[in-house]
């Protein structure tokens, strides 16, 4: 065990994974020898070589046509995108390509090597284009896998697990957390299997569920509510496709509230597609509406990041208004 | 390679603007229409069986393109694309690879897949979409795929392919095997974003890629004047640091000695390579097209003359290989082959109905099988409504 950030164990999870197979490739803007923008790529070029650890020309789209041809040949890229945000221009060749790569074929070729880790999330004052939390346009997606951790040890054993999977996986970071999120991580190889939430908290009140940054959010929020004398189950998706119905379930048949918190925006956000879910699965036993609390149906501001974030504040109001529901 | 942090470079005291003009780069040919080489010009080395192999997949795909297009008009194929007047472009580009080099291809290049042996019944199966179709009957018609025969599983949009072939060419280089890759593409595709991306990443990389482009005058209704202003497709290769050429794409023998020498550089020297067939789409877009809207009989009329099956057929006659008479007969086979696999082809089932949900993931999730059960209930309450699905007996 050492302690280490978000970022540290990023880098510890790819060291780990090229270590262990020759086939694993490191690329994306300024990876190489710079180490990336957020230095998560750090040393691997140095470690592992220029074949192996490697700038592209700046090209997302291009970044992505060639990891799917380098998984479909039978290596395992780790294709970066810088911020999630600049993710759309390879939009065409994630949805339309890497999605039904397998399914359009008949299973003769696949990209299922495939891992793509972006930076992603507010809270930096990063505007409009450093600060998107574009997960809902990839679980919309048939075919793609999105995974997002919330602290260095959940980082390393999803992202090892996601490199090792054999679906292409989207791995969201929250880079407000890159340097913020500190904590013990293993030495060793480990892996946090994929499709499985976590439970943080229980509690029998009402059930609080996030991803990544935002479940500092509503950790906060159940600690202010447990004050009131409300008890909160927490809970963190961890892969949002395919996500964990069956963990959630239990929870709100339990609790008989749910709250769910995300940084994007509420309309077709990823909260939208928990809530119909949950409601037909948990309609008997559910004593309010489904609440979300998300960010407005607006870009992402500059000057007023702060209003715009659905904090542990909102998120406390909606807790209250579930419960005197 | 020019690189800005190098000051040794010459400077000029008068602006000197580069004209687009003054660069346009030849056209290789080396056969006339009458089959008979240009003054000069040395036929490639290329035997006696590989010549007629050509030649015959020249006249199965003429066989297959015909009926198909038929069979589409009688409604009987629900699409159809042909590949006529290009036939020599990727047959021959084909015919100077590897049997194990890696093929991805546009959708217009049949013949390529043909020329690697792809089995009629296969490109039937693939066509009604039916249970025996590689593909699972997914795709529309004339997306094919073959992982036996290297031959990448065709998608719709456009270009997407071409980057993908500068990954597929770095996993080679990584792993030391000896092979390229071969990327078909139209004039029109290369305006795609995804052709800068790729050609410039191959240029970076040092990639063993050949970069195929069958430039035909058309993408869809949209003459090439209206595609690009420069010197062809062949005219920005350079700017990628790509050896490059542009050959007749009506040529057999230019077309399969130009690939013929682009494989050397690109497998030997990790040189990508970009090369520019001129032909000409003698037939609609696809089935869903009508070329009278946009072009005149005249012109068409100025490229039938120009027949690449035609020239070839020629050329081997010359040789003393082919006669006519044997020519007659063996289009008469194909054509006799085509219209039996089509028959039986168009009797074999669809696929099952869990097929619609088998391999968007390796495994199916939770989701996906809650999706299959809620489908096969449905299907079994409404077998009127799911005639190719009900009452069928699932894996």
């Amino acid at each position: 065990m050492s302690q280490m950030n978000l970022l540290q164990a990023v880098n510890m999870a790819l060291d780990t994974a090229m270590q262990q197979d020759e086939r694993v490739l490191c690329f994306g803007e300024d990876v190489g020898a710079f180490g990336g923008v957020f230095r998560a790529t750090s040393h691997l070029q140095e470690k592992y070589g220029k074949d192996r650890c490697f700038n592209t020309p700046l090209t997302e789209q291009g970044i992505l046509g060639l990891a799917n041809g380098l998984a479909a040949q039978g290596q395992v890229p780790v294709a970066e995108i810088q911020f999630a945000d600049y993710i759309f221009p390879a939009f065409d060749q994630l949805v339309n390509e890497t999605a039904k790569f397998r399914y359009r074929s008949g299973d003769q070729f696949d990209v299922g090597q495939l891992t793509v880790r972006a930076p992603y999330g507010g809270g930096i004052h990063g505007g409009l284009y450093h600060s998107q939390s574009p997960e809902a346009y990839f679980t919309h997606t048939p075919g793609l896998k999105v995974v997002v951790p919330r602290n260095p040890h959940q980082a390393k054993g999803l992202l090892l697990a996601s490199i090792r999977e054999p679906d292409p996986v989207l791995f969201f970071e929250p880079k407000k957390l890159y340097r913020a999120s500190t904590g013990e991580v293993p030495e060793e190889d480990y892996e946090i299997p994929l499709g499985q939430a976590e439970v943080l908290r229980e509690g029998t009140d009402i059930t609080l569920v996030a991803w990544g940054a935002q479940m500092q959010v509503i950790e906060k929020a159940a600690e202010m509510a447990a004050e009131e004398g409300i008890s909160c189950e927490v809970i963190d998706l961890r892969t949002l496709l395919p996500w964990d119905r069956d963990t959630l379930a239990a929870s709100v048949k339990k609790t008989g509230r749910l709250l769910i918190n995300h940084e994007a925006p509420k309309t077709s956000g990823f909260g939208a597609e928990l809530a119909a879910s949950l409601q037909e699965v948990c309609f008997l036993y559910l004593e309010a509406p489904i609440v979300r609390v998300t960010g407005w149906d607006t870009p992402f501001p500059l000057a007023l990041q702060n209003e715009y974030l659905p904090n542990e504040h909102r998120t406390l109001d909606a807790i209250r208004a579930s419960l005197d529901y | 390679m020019s690189d800005l942090r190098s000051f040794d470079v010459e400077l000029i005291q008068h602006p000197e603007f580069v004209d687009p003009q003054t660069s346009v780069l030849p056209t290789f040919a080396l056969l006339q229409q009458d089959g008979n080489l240009y003054p000069g010009a040395k036929a490639p080395d290329i035997s006696r069986e590989l010549a007629l192999k050509i030649h015959d997949t020249f006249l199965f795909i003429r066989a297959l393109d015909e009926r198909l297009l038929a069979s589409q008009r009688q409604g009987r194929v629900s699409f159809y694309m042909t590949e006529t007047g290009e036939e020599a472009a990727d047959i021959c580009s084909t015919a100077a690879l590897a049997a194990d080099d890696l093929i991805m291809a546009q959708y217009r290049e049949q013949g390529a897949l043909a020329f690697r042996g792809f089995p009629l019944e296969q490109f039937m199966h693939q066509i009604f979409s039916n249970e025996k179709d590689l593909g699972k009957g997914r795709q529309m018609p004339i997306h094919y795929g073959s992982r036996d025969l290297h031959y990448m599983t065709i998608s719709s949009p456009l270009g997407t392919q071409l980057p993908q072939a500068t990954g597929y060419a770095l996993g080679y280089k990584r792993s030391g095997q000896k092979n390229c890759v071969i990327c078909y593409f139209g004039e029109g595709a290369a305006s795609e974003g995804d052709f800068h991306a790729a050609l410039n990443m191959a240029g970076v990389f040092r990639v063993p890629v050949i970069f195929f482009c069958r430039n035909n005058g058309y993408a869809i209704s949209t003459p090439v004047h209206e595609q690009l202003a420069g010197d062809g497709v062949a005219g920005r290769g350079p700017g990628y640091g790509l050896k490059t050429l542009r050959v007749d794409g009506n040529d057999a023998l230019a077309v399969y000695e130009a690939t013929r020498l682009a494989r050397k550089m690109a497998v030997e020297e990790h040189q990508p390579v970009l090369i520019e067939a001129m032909t000409y789409r003698l037939g609609a877009h696809s089935s869903s097209d009508d070329p009278s809207g946009y072009r005149s009989r005249k012109e068409e009329e100025r490229w039938r003359q120009k027949d690449p099956v035609a020239r070839f057929r020629q050329w081997l006659i010359h040789q003393g290989w082919w006669s006519e008479e044997e020519d007659e007969t063996r289009r008469e086979e194909h054509r006799q082959a085509v219209i039996t696999a089509m028959k039986k082809a168009e009797k074999v089932p669809k696929p099952p109905l869990e097929e619609l949900f088998t391999d968007v993931y390796k495994e199916m999730p939770w989701h996906l099988q809650e999706q299959l059960e809620e489908a096969r209930d449905l299907v079994e309450r409404h077998p009127e409504a799911y005639p190719a699905t009900a009452g069928r007996k699932q894996a």
